[in-house]
């Protein structure tokens, strides 16, 4: 069994290697620069005693996604989106180059790239796409609606990829990790409670992709809290300062 | 962000900011736009010697980088502690060449204490086996080892962070053939035989001995020596020998708050008797053990720190010369007079070893704990005289309150160390609490401003 992690950097992207990895894949780490890539390439290796291998791979250069595809040497099992970028709201208000980028990186990257793995999948009626959204996508906010936007359209095609794929045997998992510890939200003031660590998201999405859940909220009261927010009556909402 | 931070002693407490990195460009920027820094592994030292207006945890960068498993040399980043280092290495047959009594340190840490185990008078301390290793200095990273930049090695080996932030290490692993421990506990009736024991026993790879600090008289300094070898194959029970490098299951129990700090006192005053009595009469008591309950008998009971209270301790670590040997008892019957201190000290002995800035030197070495209370700090200041008396010194890496005169007295090459410090460390980049306690890298004037600010005072202390 093999495992492809497209975005393979990230804190979140390292703790989903390994428990992977402790539960005997091989593991495909994909990235825009791969010379990072090599340390954590020999850790799997010798950690777990899998096979490991590093693949380059940039979300926002579309047109090379179907060679970069191709070019493994193995076809996953797993698949999973974890690249994304938080982006500056603010700067992206009013410049279209940062704006462009988190949309692309969050959306249209992650569109470009699953539509060639569900290809494949489909094709071969097997195998599992898990996609790493963001329960900023669930309302827009002021803080962070460019990334909420594109996560919200990331969460809506994960749903109907879900529902068009189940009809050939494959499935397709959506992750709202709520907060987590990373090096991306250092500098916030995290509430402890709803705050998970990348090794808890990782062994829930390890679970959760076993027991072939379709969403997954990794603390559960999150799926309330956003279930609460949803239901806020739009007038009151825009009034508020979130 | 600022966080409060402790390390092991839950002593000092400090508010500081906190930065993390899993590539050596992301620690790059950080030395770019921060300043000053002081790096910090698991915080398993005691005091403040990680702590600092800003550290940088290395706990992210925990890649293994090559494992030689005929040679055994392992290479790993500096945030890889030694838990996951055993998971790896004992299955195929190999062991931490030194080990510290918890496993719950990084590597970096081993390093910049030099750390030194159960095994000092046979195999050295830490740096004994450490082949090569980068650190990030104000000057860059540089690849040093005992033939290159043998300066910068030396200086970081028991640095305390000084030199800058260490960022891989190639070392030597030990060969075993079980992941089991021959061990043999012999009841000593007072301080005078359990030296004696040590000097007959010498041979062995591992000693240590638990001594019960309460009692007076003729069983003064009352012990249990543990005397340990890595076990043969033919040595294990039947059983055993299924699997012979098996991993030690890995329950834990938690101290989940703290408590009252006359529980943790009143647990080890059980423990000890149980072990000194309950155990037959029999004076000595051979057996073959796992590893774990050898190494880290403490491990088990993850955050025990807690069992001191909300006010902390500190762990008390001298050495004496070998042939000052007598100023134990005299430290020994002074502590216990006073009853400020944990019922149990650990005693063991080092070997020869004369490093730049290291904490062990031939000689009997005894830790303990205190709970931080009114007048300890006062005591202690008595203490360390008597260390400087006998030619002794403290060990960094448990201090937290030690006055800056008396590490100028006791480190004989310390003026060569802070030397060296100036050079990789210019414009003081990398300075911690400690540091500037022992005016490392801060003038007398500065130190004091800097405190104030930084500390969290518990009302408790002082
Ligand atoms: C229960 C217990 C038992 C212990 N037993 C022993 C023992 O038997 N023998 C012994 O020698 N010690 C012992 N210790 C002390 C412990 O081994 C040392 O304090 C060790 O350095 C802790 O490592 P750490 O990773 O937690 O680092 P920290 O505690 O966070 O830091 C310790 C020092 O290392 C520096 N440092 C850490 N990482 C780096 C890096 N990457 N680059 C540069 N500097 C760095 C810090 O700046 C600081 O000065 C014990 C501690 C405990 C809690």
């Amino acid at each position: 069994m093999t495992v492809l992690i497209l975005g393979a950097g990230s804190d979140m992207a390292v703790a989903l290697a390994r428990q992977f990895a402790a539960e005997k894949y091989d593991v495909q780490l994909a990235a825009r620069n791969t010379s990072f890539l090599q340390a954590q390439e020999n850790d799997l290796r010798i950690r777990y005693g899998i096979n490991a291998s590093s693949h380059a791979f940039d979300a926002v250069d579309f047109a090379s996604h179907p060679a970069f595809y191709e070019s493994l040497p193995v076809k996953p099992d797993i698949t999973i989106c974890v690249f994304g970028y938080l982006g500056d709201q603010e700067l992206g208000q009013t410049s279209w180059q940062e704006a462009s980028r988190i949309i692309h990186t969050n959306y249209t990257g992650a569109v470009s790239i699953l539509n060639v793995v569900a290809a494949d999948y489909a094709a071969r009626h097997q195998g599992t796409i898990i996609g790493i959204s963001s329960v900023a996508g669930e309302r827009g906010r002021q803080s962070n609606y460019l990334y909420g936007s594109a996560k919200a359209g990331f969460t809506a095609y994960l749903s109907g990829l879900r529902n068009r794929l189940f009809h050939n045997g494959v499935h397709v998992m959506t992750v709202q990790p709520g907060f987590v510890y990373t090096r991306m939200t250092e500098g916030l003031t995290l509430p402890p409670l709803l705050t998970a660590q990348p090794i808890d998201v990782a062994s829930a999405i390890v679970k959760a992709a076993r027991a072939k859940k379709n969403v997954l909220y990794v603390k559960w009261f999150w799926r309330y809290i956003m279930l609460i927010i949803k239901y806020i009556p739009e007038f009151i909402f825009k009034k508020l300062k979130l | 962000m600022q966080k409060r931070l402790a390390n092991w002693g839950n002593y000092p407490v400090v508010a500081s900011e906190e930065s993390t990195f899993s590539r050596e460009d992301q620690l790059q920027d950080l030395l770019h736009t921060q300043t000053p820094l002081i790096a910090r592994g698991n915080g398993r030292c005691y005091g403040d010697a990680s702590l600092g207006a800003h550290s940088i945890s290395t706990l992210k960068y925990d890649k293994v980088l090559s494992f030689d498993i005929e040679k055994g040399l392992f290479e790993c980043q500096a945030g890889v502690t030694l838990d996951q280092i055993l998971d790896i290495i004992v299955p195929k047959g190999w062991f931490l060449p030194v080990t510290p009594g918890t496993k719950f340190i990084t590597v970096g840490g081993a390093v910049a204490s030099d750390v030194h185990g159960k095994n000092h008078h046979v195999d050295g301390a830490f740096s004994n086996q450490v082949v090569s290793m980068d650190v990030i200095t104000s000057q860059g990273l540089i690849t040093c080892s005992p033939d290159q930049e043998p300066d910068l090695y030396w200086a970081t080996c028991g640095g305390m962070g000084l030199t800058g932030i260490i960022t891989r290490v190639l070392f030597r692993l030990k060969k075993v053939e079980t992941s089991y421990i021959k061990q043999k506990q012999i009841k000593a009736r007072n301080l005078d035989e359990v030296i004696r024991l040590f000097e007959e026993n010498k041979h062995y790879t591992y000693s240590v001995a638990w001594i019960d600090c309460l009692q007076k008289g003729d069983s003064f300094g009352r012990s249990i020596l543990i005397l340990g070898e890595h076990a043969a194959k033919a040595e294990l029970s039947p059983q055993q020998a299924q699997a012979p490098l098996q991993l030690p299951s890995k329950k834990k129990l938690t101290i989940p708050f703290n408590l009252p700090s006359f529980v943790l006192n009143t647990f080890t005053v059980k423990a000890f008797n149980w072990l000194y009595y309950a155990k037959n009469t029999k004076r000595e008591i051979n057996n073959v053990v796992s590893y774990e309950p050898f190494f880290y008998p403490l491990d088990a009971f993850l955050h025990w720190n807690r069992g001191y209270g909300k006010a902390g301790f500190v762990q008390y670590q001298f050495v004496l010369p070998m042939d000052q040997k007598q100023g134990l008892v005299e430290i020994l019957q002074r502590i216990s007079s006073k009853g400020l201190g944990s019922f149990l000290a650990v005693l063991k002995v080092f070997g020869q070893q004369d490093n730049l800035i290291s904490f062990p030197m031939e000689g009997y070495t005894l830790a303990l704990d205190f709970p931080v209370r009114k007048g300890l700090f006062e005591f202690l200041d008595e203490l360390d005289a008597l260390v400087l008396q006998y030619g002794g010194r403290l060990y960094l890496s448990k201090d937290a309150r030690m006055k800056q005169e008396v590490f100028w007295q006791s480190y004989p090459h310390v003026q060569r160390f802070a030397g060296i410090v100036k050079q990789y460390n210019r414009n003081n980049r990398f300075r911690s609490l400690q540091s500037d306690r022992l005016l490392l890298t801060a003038q007398p004037s500065e130190l004091i401003m800097n405190n104030e600010e930084l500390m969290i005072r518990e009302a408790v202390v002082k």
